[in-house]
């Protein structure tokens, strides 16, 4: 072991009872960026930790949302949890846009190449699987349940524990910032680079781990979602007569299940290259870096349809809603998402056509995603046929909507250009391709997201979000999306590369600097959508919604309180049509006023936040190589899994009485409101 | 709830005898619960097709890579077909002493279900000591999962499925003492029915490799 400063690249010293861990891996104690961003984050945590222990918040957090397995509130810690990730990996994009704005004419800008290696690393990672995947399994956490009437999920502790490991993959994240660092490698560590003779710090550990223990959650929730829409339908709702919402989550949840393992295997192989020092993806002894690259490619682009059918699902609510219409064109929607989530599978290779497959394995997988905008541009159609002598209200959500078409539009025929191979070889690893996929999931999952937000708020919370705010966020997105990426395309056609930082050639400066001021835009919008949740909590008496349908919904959601009951419906839904509660209102059926019965739901449990954490430090000490901390952590983790199951009573009965008073409050709110009533069963 | 003694006026009753048909139309006035664990059969089948994708992986691996000896040994230097075989009969004759438990289950006589659990737990711990002894033997020849991508891919093909076997045998101990302690009660039969569609997918998966990383692989 020598005494001289280790740069952070190479091996680190390793002690049995720290691991790696050494007082070289603080980059805070010789990076001002990180120290600045560390001392924000500690007096931001200890003013955050002071003021729920002032308030004494920290019981109510344990028991009602901690332990909960509602899945509404679960829908909205993922929620949440989403929204923070985001704000790290926007950090990330602006510091970017900053680094390439600024490193012209011998520059080397702001950011060093290890520093900034990891930025672009820990964007992708952040963005895609601790922003996009938890906002995306938050909203189907909370609308599908309700959308089919049902009490809650199949598995509900599951659903607890899913978020719990989920988070705990954002934990040992952004662990990485302060404490070691993250992969260099880009957000899928292709070896050899991210092998151990390339890659053999900590950062690449941290990414397999932290991927690891979130995995585990999202196939568990794919699983929890897929058994809860198949099996806990409400009578009548057949799969024909399923919200679109509902039938995209479904098809989400069947790509989860039938990708993320292949993520997780992958990441298996690349640990044990790692770990153990086999030869899956190294360039000797037989290995073929290739074959991790279409491994992680056959997880890698059902991910991304993972993301959109969800959203695309949200637009077609929104549409039909705000034309107050029936959605066009039901059934070829329904086809044309379970078309995609079939041929999502069949494109993986269009990430490589320069590996050098030859010219019909290129062809083929150039052919099948062409075909995919086929389906996608029915769906377009369906919504603008829709929209299309409909009563159309821009509300925000109905704003966020058309965006998306107008963008996505654009975004889906770049994308068709990427597809032709030989225009690929020109395209390939530029920013064109930088400016294509943020175009499709910009424009596509966040502005849907945000869509879903502002649709869906008002059930969670029982008040609307403020417009003025919403409307500044939304005018600063849009063209701050456009003014950020377009100089990507212009430069990609250019041939510009992505992850460059430094630049030669002074003539591009400009176009960094216009992709700067979008990015600024952008940043402008978050801030405006951080006011506009701001003012709407503080004006929420003004902005309250009693009725529980605020935008004249047509699916089950809206057939129930604002924010629901832990119970959602106190009688089951009966369904006849699309659009089920549309049908109750027309035949003029109002909710059932007595008659009530105990209702069957699961018990709060703490077990999930404790395997997950659980799981945390044991990916805490395999990252470091701690091996006491991993070895305790497993034999914990088995211990406790299997203590848990020695728990039999999941369950329990909310009492008749108690769900005729909380129907009583609703009734009494109705009346204020002067609505059809039911009659007493 | 602190409404909770509040009624709401009642309707006049033309209004409610022709709103009670509606509501009978569209809210189930009559309900009963999903019964528990109603949908745990087909979540853990799910499970186990997305655990099958994991192996559809290793396979793929091994299929790619099964041919990179990088000068080193290969299959038939190494494999030995008749200890192989005899492995391959210890997990057959647990799936059937598994089924011999399901159907002592059926009956309802838990001495016999748990009888036929550790039967299945002797032949599943044979199957590991004999595979285990195998691994030490190709290590000790200088085989290791280090020498070629060959070798790691089957280490980790076979490993994993062993590695499977090791947590089928950890859940079967857990539930002999859960239905010692409880018997053979709804939940437990249902988790029973789990670990048996486990374990009945843990034989399916051997008998896939021994055909193709095994038998191909003595023909390579």
């Amino acid at each position: 072991m020598t005494a001289v400063p280790l740069p952070a690249t190479a091996p680190p010293q390793w002690s049995p009872l720290l691991g790696r861990i050494s007082l070289e891996q603080l980059p805070f104690l010789h990076e001002p960026i990180v120290a600045a961003t560390f001392a924000g984050v500690v007096l931001g945590g200890i003013a955050l930790v002071g003021a729920l222990t002032y308030f004494r918040l920290w019981g109510y957090l344990w028991k009602e949302w901690f332990t909960s397995v509602d899945h509404k509130k679960i829908g909205i810690m993922y929620m949440i949890l989403g929204l923070v990730m985001f704000m790290r990996g926007f950090a990330d994009a602006i510091m970017m846009r900053l680094q390439q704005a600024i490193a012209f004419n011998g520059s080397e800008g702001y950011l060093n190449a290890h520093h900034y290696d990891q930025v672009f690393t820990a964007h992708g990672v952040i963005m895609i699987f601790f922003a996009a995947m938890p906002f995306v399994t938050g909203l189907m956490n909370y609308v599908v349940p309700l959308q089919i009437g049902a009490r809650d999920v199949s598995f509900p502790f599951l659903n607890n524990f899913s978020f719990w490991m989920t988070t705990g993959g954002a934990v040992l994240v952004m662990a990485s910032l302060f404490l070691g660092e993250f992969g260099q490698t880009g957000w899928l560590a292709f070896p050899p680079l991210s092998g151990r003779a390339y890659s053999p710090g900590v950062g690449v550990d941290y990414y397999i781990w932290s991927l690891q223990v979130a995995g585990v959650g999202t196939t568990l929730s794919g699983i929890n979602l897929i058994a809860t829409i198949i099996k806990m339908r409400a009578p009548g709702m057949t799969l024909m007569r399923m919200p679109v919402f509902t039938w995209t989550a479904l098809c989400t949840n069947v790509l989860i299940v039938a990708s993320f393992p292949v993520l997780t295997a992958v990441l298996v192989l690349l640990s044990l290259d790692r770990y153990v020092g086999t030869n899956f993806f190294t360039n000797d002894f037989g290995g073929s870096p290739m074959m991790y690259v279409n491994m992680i490619w056959i997880w890698g682009h059902p991910e991304v349809y993972i993301l959109i059918l969800p959203i695309f699902g949200v637009f077609s609510e929104v549409t039909s809603t705000f034309s107050g219409k029936r959605l066009f064109g039901y059934t070829s929607m329904v086809y044309a998402t379970v078309v995609i989530t079939i041929l999502s599978y069949l494109v993986w290779l269009h990430h490589f056509f320069t590996m050098g497959s030859g010219a019909s394995v290129n062809s083929f997988f150039g052919i099948t995603t062409m075909i995919i905008s086929i389906p996608t541009g029915a769906k377009l159609f369906n919504w603008l046929f829709t929209m299309y002598r409909g009563r159309i209200r821009f509300d925000l959500p109905m704003m966020w909507t058309v965006a998306f078409m107008l963008t996505f539009t654009i975004g889906g025929m770049t994308g068709v250009l990427l597809a032709v191979p030989p225009a690929d070889f020109v395209l390939h690893n530029s920013l064109f391709l930088i400016a294509h996929f943020h175009n499709v999931i910009i424009g596509g999952v966040v502005f849907g997201v945000f869509a879903a937000i502002n649709y869906w708020w008002p059930k969670a919370f029982g008040f609307k979000l403020n417009q003025f705010w919403g409307k500044v966020s939304f005018w600063c997105w849009v063209p701050g999306f456009w003014i950020a990426f377009t100089p990507l395309y212009i430069m990609g056609l250019m041939g510009v590369t992505r992850r460059t930082r430094v630049f030669d050639d002074p003539s591009l400066q400009p176009f960094f600097v216009v992709a700067l001021l979008g990015a600024v835009l952008i940043a402008a919008g978050i801030g405006a959508m951080v006011l506009q949740y701001g003012v709407s909590i503080w004006k929420r008496e003004e902005l309250k919604d009693e009725s529980g349908d605020p935008w004249h919904g047509r699916t089950l959601e809206w057939a129930t309180s604002s924010p629901p009951p832990a119970y959602n419906f106190a009688f089951t839904p009966i369904v006849h049509d699309l659009d089920a509660w549309e049908d109750m209102k027309r035949a003029g059926v109002g909710r059932p006023l007595d008659g009530y019965r105990p209702i069957h739901m699961p018990s709060n449990t703490g077990a999930g936040v404790i395997l997950a954490g659980i799981s945390t430090v044991l990916g805490f000490g395999l990252i470091w190589h701690i091996w006491w901390l991993a070895g305790i952590s497993f034999v914990g983790l088995i211990a406790s899994a299997i203590i848990h199951t020695f728990n039999y009573k999941r369950d329990y009965h909310i009492p008749a009485e108690d769900v005729a008073a909380v129907e009583a409050q609703r009734t009494a709110q109705l009346e204020r409101l002067g609505q059809t009533q039911g009659a007493a069963a | 709830m602190s409404d909770a003694t509040h009624s709401s006026a009642p309707l006049p009753d033309s209004i409610a005898s022709a709103s009670l048909a509606k509501l009978g139309k569209f809210w189930d006035l009559n309900e009963h619960d999903h019964p528990e664990g109603h949908s745990t059969m087909l979540g853990f089948w799910i499970y186990l097709m997305s655990d099958c994708l994991i192996f559809a992986m290793l396979f793929a691996a091994f299929g790619v890579l099964g041919g990179n000896y990088a000068a080193g040994p290969g299959p038939r230097e190494l494999f030995e077909l008749p200890l192989v075989a005899l492995n391959t009969s210890m997990l057959l004759f647990s799936s059937i002493t598994y089924g011999f438990a399901m159907l002592a289950m059926q009956r309802g006589s838990v001495s016999q279900t748990q009888m036929w659990l550790l039967v299945t737990a002797v032949f599943g711990a044979a199957f590991l000591s004999i595979e285990l002894y195998e691994f030490a033997n190709l290590i000790h020849e200088g085989a290791t999962p280090q020498r070629s991508a060959f070798l790691s891919a089957f280490f980790t093909l076979v490993g994993t499925h062993g590695l499977h076997v090791t947590f089928g045998l950890v859940w079967l101990f857990t539930l002999v003492v859960q239905v010692s302690r409880k018997g053979l009660i709804q939940a437990n039969k249902r988790r029973l029915m789990c670990l048996s569609l486990f374990w009945h997918f843990l034989d399916v998966v051997w008998i896939g490799v021994f055909t193709f990383v095994y038998l191909m692989g003595m023909l390579r």
